[in-house]
């Protein structure tokens, strides 16, 4: 591989990177907010929300990605590629934050609620100044595993057409017809960033203990 | 005639796409578990030398994408003279890659095993692969159905990824039925609540084993 190999690949491994960190983030605050609207309970929004989270759990992001871009057109919105990615991936993501973020609502303690009453908290101030950092800290391990799920399924996004990490090695063995040596590389690329994000998990996990919560 | 009409008329494709998925994904699973069983074994094994390449080995798994090793098997192998067909190589690196997360699963739930149990198999003679295939297995494979579950699903979803190497499944037939005849959006509605169905039906067996796990008392640990 010469250096163009090298860039182009480097190339690839930034557009995978900005396009999971740009789902990971709405991903992540749209699921809390879709939790906050179940725990709501508003009766017809809420049987939506669990049809939205059952169906896009098991919907294969290559099927997604494939439909939102093929389908776009038709229901009159024109996206290019990068936004078509970025939203299926969001979709796909979101679904599964919201119910991590679910599950740390409930199993919030309740004493901590009630002394936050008793106190005479709003329950806005109790959500974001009790609820809040402390459920940061409990999701994070479930959340940041996500995160890697994404990441790992973000290849999906080369079906579209986006020039992203695995499909560029396509590319370069078009030219140097030597597959073995661009894949290789594409997935060390790939382990070190899931290698970060492990290492992240497991300080987060080790700080969850130690405030035992 | 409208668009789903038009599906109707293609039915047959939507049938054969949605059985070569469950052939891949039925295949795969069944080998995937065997891998992970067979994982579990090697690393309970007496052989210490063999267990930190297996560990190295799974991790490198759990931290790659599907499609990389897909095109390590489908792009890269024919490099050192080995070539397969898309479907089989499919079927292999679905098999493989699950595999490795079924053993990491299974491994995880060993650790928590009661030591008690082992000692008391030993103390009544047991060979190690009797104890491994009548204590060991059968428990850590009931008290982790809910992860396998969820793996389950995942690797359903990952067979969709085998459309990028021209295998012909569920999502293939909403591709290319969606060219032929530009019905893009009722297409993917459909192979999408084919999907959907399969990880509902999924969830429900994995449910119904639940049943049975508390009924012969494998839960209550």
């Amino acid at each position: 591989m010469n250096a163009s190999a090298w860039q182009m690949l480097l190339e690839g491994a930034w557009t995978t990177v900005w396009i999971s960190a740009v789902s990971i983030a709405i991903g992540v605050l749209a699921g809390l907010v879709i939790a906050l609207i179940r725990l709501a309970r508003i009766p017809i929004v809420d049987q939506l929300l669990v049809l939205y989270i059952s169906v896009a759990r098991a919907t294969p992001l290559v099927t997604l990605a494939l439909f939102i871009f093929l389908s776009a057109p038709d229901l009159g919105l024109d996206f290019n590629r990068s936004v078509a990615g970025i939203l299926a991936l969001t979709l796909n993501t979101t679904a599964f934050n919201a119910e991590i973020w679910r599950s740390a609502f409930r199993n919030f303690s309740r004493e901590q609620r009630e002394a936050a009453m008793a106190t005479g908290m709003t329950p806005w101030i109790t959500f974001r100044r009790i609820m809040l950092p402390q459920m940061v800290i409990t999701s994070l391990p479930g959340l940041i595993n996500e995160m890697s799920f994404l990441i790992k399924g973000s290849p999906a996004i080369a079906v579209i057409g986006i020039v992203d990490l695995t499909r560029v090695t396509n590319r370069i063995s078009a030219v140097t017809y030597e597959p073995l040596p661009p894949i290789l590389v594409a997935g060390a690329l790939y382990m070190m960033v899931i290698g970060c994000l492990i290492w992240l998990q497991r300080i987060f996990e080790r700080r969850a203990n130690r405030l035992a919560m | 005639m409208s668009n789903w009409e038009i599906l109707w008329q293609a039915r047959d494709e939507f049938l054969i796409g949605f059985w070569r998925t469950l052939e891949i994904f039925g295949l795969s699973i069944a080998g995937a578990f065997l891998i992970g069983c067979g994982l579990l074994y090697l690393l309970e094994g007496s052989r210490k030398r063999l267990t930190m390449p297996l560990r190295i080995f799974i991790d490198a798994m759990r931290m790659l994408p599907f499609l990389i090793l897909v095109y390590l098997l489908y792009y890269g192998l024919p490099s050192v003279g080995i070539r397969l067909d898309a479907w089989w190589t499919g079927v292999g690196a679905l098999a493989v890659y699950h595999g490795t997360y079924f053993a990491e699963i299974f491994r995880s739930n060993r650790l928590t095993f009661p030591p008690g149990q082992i000692e008391a198999a030993k103390a009544h003679g047991f060979t190690k692969s009797k104890m491994f295939f009548r204590l060991i297995l059968p428990q850590v494979i009931m008290q982790t159905r809910p992860l396998l579950g969820n793996q389950l699903i995942y690797a359903l979803k990952d067979t969709a990824f085998l459309v990028i190497i021209t295998v012909r499944e569920l999502t293939a037939v909403a591709n290319s039925l969606s060219s032929t005849y530009f019905i893009p959006t009722e297409a993917f509605i459909v192979v999408i609540g084919f999907y959907w169905a399969l990880s509902v039906a999924m969830e429900i067996i994995i449910k119904q084993c639940g049943r049975f796990s508390a009924k012969r008392g494998f839960d209550n640990v």
